[in-house]
């Protein structure tokens, strides 16, 4: 017992440590470094208060793609670097911040701190109708039954994140390929690791998937892995890039928000509400739900990493 | 019998993290580019692998076991293949990167 708290005890002062270090430094390469280590540590947290799921998607987005993006974004930024940093900011907007900051810290910390013991719970409510639904895993069965509504929105925030990025396009690449040109190279060790990891990360993202329903995982775990597979092909130059303009890209990444509205529309009709599921196919109908869901998923990641379009497609 | 395996399992874990802690050692103090991944290179081959190894009598069941060697393999493939690329970059730059 003693032993898991000690190590809790330096979990925690290490997240701290690291999260001060990341806003404290001035490099913004450094920063990003230190971003990605903080939501590795931020996983091992969510693995010790027992949430795996949490603990999949802060590996798999907080450490990893919003990695990746960041360190695209530091690249681009360091010309502007110097210059950014030789401006100091006033000393009242330092304060003002300062006590912004501090403010919001305190009211969580509050929040937190002032909840009645036990805290409220709806969890025996929610996992008394799992059976209902036919999945094991609460999580998933909160996240797709009792608030499809929030999960719904969520696909649909992703997908105009990535319009956002988008409408970023010069006129003349409009519909063009996103991101910068990467070289086929032959003798690499990344060219060797993009040919060897693929086959082993898609079984997983498709396991991650599977075993969503009764254990952690789920469809935006899994269509992380898949981005990320995709990414690392595309990064060795063994996968091009597909121009924005095309058909299929953008049906693949409407397809999960499309799949999930028509079969919440379906329920108004067939279960009496919309995004009720009629009792009998609930499972079969979730997990259809989620394997759109992972495909859009896969495909938003990677181009949103990919960035806007910056070539016209090439012959 | 478990006593032998619980003695396997502690001396195992105990050399891996005595890799771990030197390869941190060396990440920290040794001077170039090379010779820090150089060290980093103990930490994850031999330290991981003396973890996962010591770890596997404790497994539960094989599934559990393949799933340690597993996750052990990836780690060395992404390690190997990081070193190299970062390797070549420090190459590029030069002895006083």
């Amino acid at each position: 017992m003693t032993v898991a708290w000690a190590f809790d005890a330096i979990l925690a002062a290490t997240v701290l440590a690291v999260a001060c270090w990341t806003m404290a430094i001035r490099d913004t390469f450094a920063a990003v470094v230190g971003f990605v280590a903080y939501g590795l540590l931020l996983a091992l947290v969510w693995v010790r208060l027992t949430a795996p799921d949490v603990a999949l998607t802060e590996a798999a987005i907080g450490g990893g793609l919003t990695g990746v993006l960041l360190l695209g974004a530091a690249a681009r930024l360091r010309p502007a670097q110097a210059a950014a940093a030789a401006e100091t900011p006033g000393l009242a907007l330092r304060l003002v911040t300062g006590v912004g900051c501090a403010l919001i810290s305190a009211a969580l910390a509050a929040a937190v701190l002032l909840l009645p013991d036990p805290a409220p719970s709806l969890a025996p409510a929610a996992v008394a109708d799992l059976p209902a639904i036919g999945v094991g895993n609460p999580i998933t069965g909160v996240l797709m039954a009792y608030r499809a509504l929030d999960t719904l929105l969520e696909t649909v925030v992703l997908l105009l994140g990535l319009i956002g990025v988008w409408s970023l396009t010069p006129d003349s690449f409009w519909g063009g390929v996103p991101g910068p040109q990467h070289p086929a190279r032959t003798d690499d060790a990344l060219v060797f690791l993009a040919r060897l990891l693929p086959p082993v990360g898609i079984v997983i993202g498709v396991y991650l998937l599977w075993v969503g329903k009764d254990e952690p995982g789920g469809a935006f775990q899994g269509g992380a892995l898949l981005a990320a597979m995709w990414l690392l092909a595309m990064m060795a130059g063994l996968a091009k890039a597909p121009p924005t303009s095309r058909r299929w890209l953008r049906l693949v990444l409407v397809a999960g928000p499309l799949v999930f509205l028509a079969i919440g529309l379906a329920g108004l009709a067939l279960a009496g509400a919309f995004l009720a599921y009629p009792e009998a196919y609930a499972k079969p109908l979730i997990m259809i739900i989620e394997v759109a869901k992972m495909l859009s998923v896969a495909a938003t990641l990677g181009l949103l990493v990919a960035g806007s379009p910056e070539r016209t497609p090439s012959r | 019998m478990s006593l032998v395996l619980d003695i396997f399992t502690v001396l195992a874990v105990s050399t891996g993290a005595f890799f771990f802690l030197a390869g941190t050692v060396g990440l920290l103090r040794f001077p170039d580019a090379l010779a820090r991944l150089h060290a980093l290179t103990k930490a994850d081959n031999l330290g991981l692998g003396l973890v996962v190894l010591g770890l596997l009598p404790r497994a539960d069941g094989a599934l559990g076991a393949l799933k340690l060697i597993v996750v052990w393999l990836l780690v060395l493939l992404a390690g190997a293949t990081v070193s190299q690329l970062l390797a070549r970059v420090a190459r590029r730059a030069g002895p006083s990167a």
